[in-house]
């Protein structure tokens, strides 16, 4: 029972990341029509920046939040610079600047700071104080920020007027701007917002799966996985399916033969289920289309 | 100078030109209806004054020439467009949808006001306040995007055939309350219909237009006793 307890926990901690992942990719997915593929990266990328930022001897909560700050400021130059002017290109030039931009973050971390693998530091403390044996210090701080992290995202969503005016320019671009609402910089800010929650997610995986340019591969495909399972049209279902598929991961991780060799076969094999069974998701709205 | 006026309009879309040169004024204050059939560029006319569509030629409002602004910036200096289709936010609440009409006003004393006086004016849509905008009939939605133009403020109201797809006495109610908030508000209005016998009732000046120009323009009794006029768009 404990250990069924402990995977559950561990599972809960990793697949809030996953969360992070899948919110911020279901962000840009509700604005664009498009999955960022570069998200994981930019996310490693952000994670980088922290870790040169404690090298630097920052303490390591200033450097989360200074590399959170950063990434929102890259998040907004890249949609501005990069995203911007292929906003009317056909779905297949898009893609490929999306996987363009994952290329060259992946490239430019291993030239900057080479492909060898760092530690890289817990923001929470090793003795929190009680000990338990269910579930690590490192774990139950992840759970307990990224929790944090998505009360906030999902507060300004709800409650602010620029989160209104962002919802609204994702929802409908004309009557948005008939309202004066400036949707070009709603769709930047969107992307500086994504990058953000997604160099939480790098920040806070990284001491888990340590820090190397390729550390985001998995996590993006979980994160995948789980905006899909909860539904592309929906952020809360995009947070639950992550959190679903970190506890499943390890899950099929433990209890099924073989099972740990097979984590990311699961995570490809739950895309492509959903997408056959219930290509909206457990909790997004089927969008019908006239034609 | 008057209040609105449009000269040698023109407006593209990609390559094909959809208006031909459009010349009308509207003065404070009173509200101009645009005639003519389907396709004759009506909406395209509305859409070229907020600067949604490629446009050439000269477009004055209170004394500022719209050309090179951005949708956004026309919007701020005081003219509401209230689309065709609608454009309801469907996914947000009622209040939602109003809340985003007053996005560039700050004052959220005079804002919260003006919502209750938008629920004054339509009393049902101040019972669905919390209801999600796209579950409202089309009738409400109509009064909500109207709603949702009065929320800026505005100066001038651009309204694109605010009585399709409605039955002829929610078309009457919606009417009567324009010509209500006309009278209270003093709010300068371009109206744009197919429905030329209910425009020309609230209208004080008209102009028709046909295939991207305009053919004919002056009272609204006179379009009315015309005799082209009537038998070609109102029908008897």
């Amino acid at each position: 029972m404990d250990l069924f307890l402990q995977l559950t926990l561990a599972g809960l901690a990793i697949g809030s990341i996953y969360s992070c992942v899948a919110l911020a990719v279901v962000m840009i997915y509700q604005a664009t029509d498009h999955f960022n593929f570069a998200q994981g990266e930019m996310a490693m990328f952000s994670t980088y920046v922290a870790w040169t930022l404690v090298g630097l001897g920052a303490p390591v909560w200033l450097a989360f939040l200074l590399a959170v700050g950063i990434s929102f400021l890259a998040g907004v130059i890249i949609e501005r610079v990069i995203v911007k002017p292929v906003e009317n290109a056909p779905v297949l030039n898009q893609v490929i600047v999306f996987i363009g931009l994952l290329v060259i973050f992946n490239a430019a971390a291993g030239w900057i700071w080479e492909f060898t693998i760092k530690p890289f530091p817990s923001l929470f403390p090793e003795d929190l104080g009680f000990k338990s044996t269910l579930i690590g210090p490192h774990h139950l701080g992840v759970i307990a920020l990224t929790l944090g992290v998505l009360a906030l995202v999902f507060a300004f969503f709800r409650f602010t007027r620029v989160g209104l005016a962002m919802r609204a320019a994702a929802a409908n671009p004309d009557s948005a701007r008939l309202v004066g609402i400036s949707v070009g910089w709603m769709l930047a800010l969107g992307w500086g917002l994504a990058a953000s929650i997604g160099a939480v997610g790098g920040i806070l995986v990284a001491p888990i799966v340590y820090l190397e340019p390729n550390m985001m591969a998995g996590v993006l495909l979980y994160g995948f996985a789980g905006a899909l399972l909860g539904g592309v049209s929906s952020p809360g279902g995009a947070v639950l399916g992550g959190l679903v598929v970190g506890v499943l991961e390890n899950w099929v991780g433990q209890y099924v033969p073989g099972g740990s060799e097979l984590k990311l076969t699961f995570a490809l094999i739950l895309i492509v289920g959903v997408l056959v069974f219930k290509p909206a998701g457990l909790f997004g709205r089927v969008v019908v289309r006239r034609v | 100078m008057a209040f609105l006026e449009v000269r040698g309009l023109e407006a593209y879309y990609r390559q094909t030109q959809a208006l031909f040169g459009v010349d009308f004024v509207l003065d404070e204050g009173s509200i101009t209806a645009i005639l003519g059939a389907n396709g004759a560029g009506k909406t395209t006319t509305l859409r070229a004054i907020c600067r949604m569509v490629r446009t050439d030629g000269e477009v004055v409002f209170d004394g500022q020439d719209l050309s090179g602004l951005s949708t956004e910036r026309v919007v701020g200096l005081g003219i509401a467009h209230v689309p065709e289709g609608r454009g309801t936010f469907v996914r947000q609440s009622v209040e939602e949808n109003l809340q985003l009409g007053a996005y560039t006003r700050k004052n959220k004393a005079e804002v919260a006001e003006d919502m209750e006086s938008v629920y004054g004016y339509f009393p049902r849509l101040g019972e669905r306040r919390r209801q999600q905008a796209g579950t409202l009939s089309g009738g409400e939605q109509q009064m909500l995007a109207i709603g949702r133009a009065l929320m800026l403020r505005p100066k001038l109201m651009l309204l694109d055939e605010p009585s399709f797809g409605l039955a002829p006495l929610i078309v009457q109610e919606i009417y009567e309350i324009m010509a209500r908030i006309r009278e209270r508000e003093g709010t300068s209005m371009l109206l744009v219909e197919q429905n030329a016998s209910i425009a020309l009732e609230l209208a004080d000046h008209a102009y028709l237009l046909e295939t991207g120009r305009v053919v004919m323009g002056g009272e609204a009794s006179l379009l009315r006793d015309d005799e082209d006029v009537r038998r070609s768009y109102l029908g008897y």
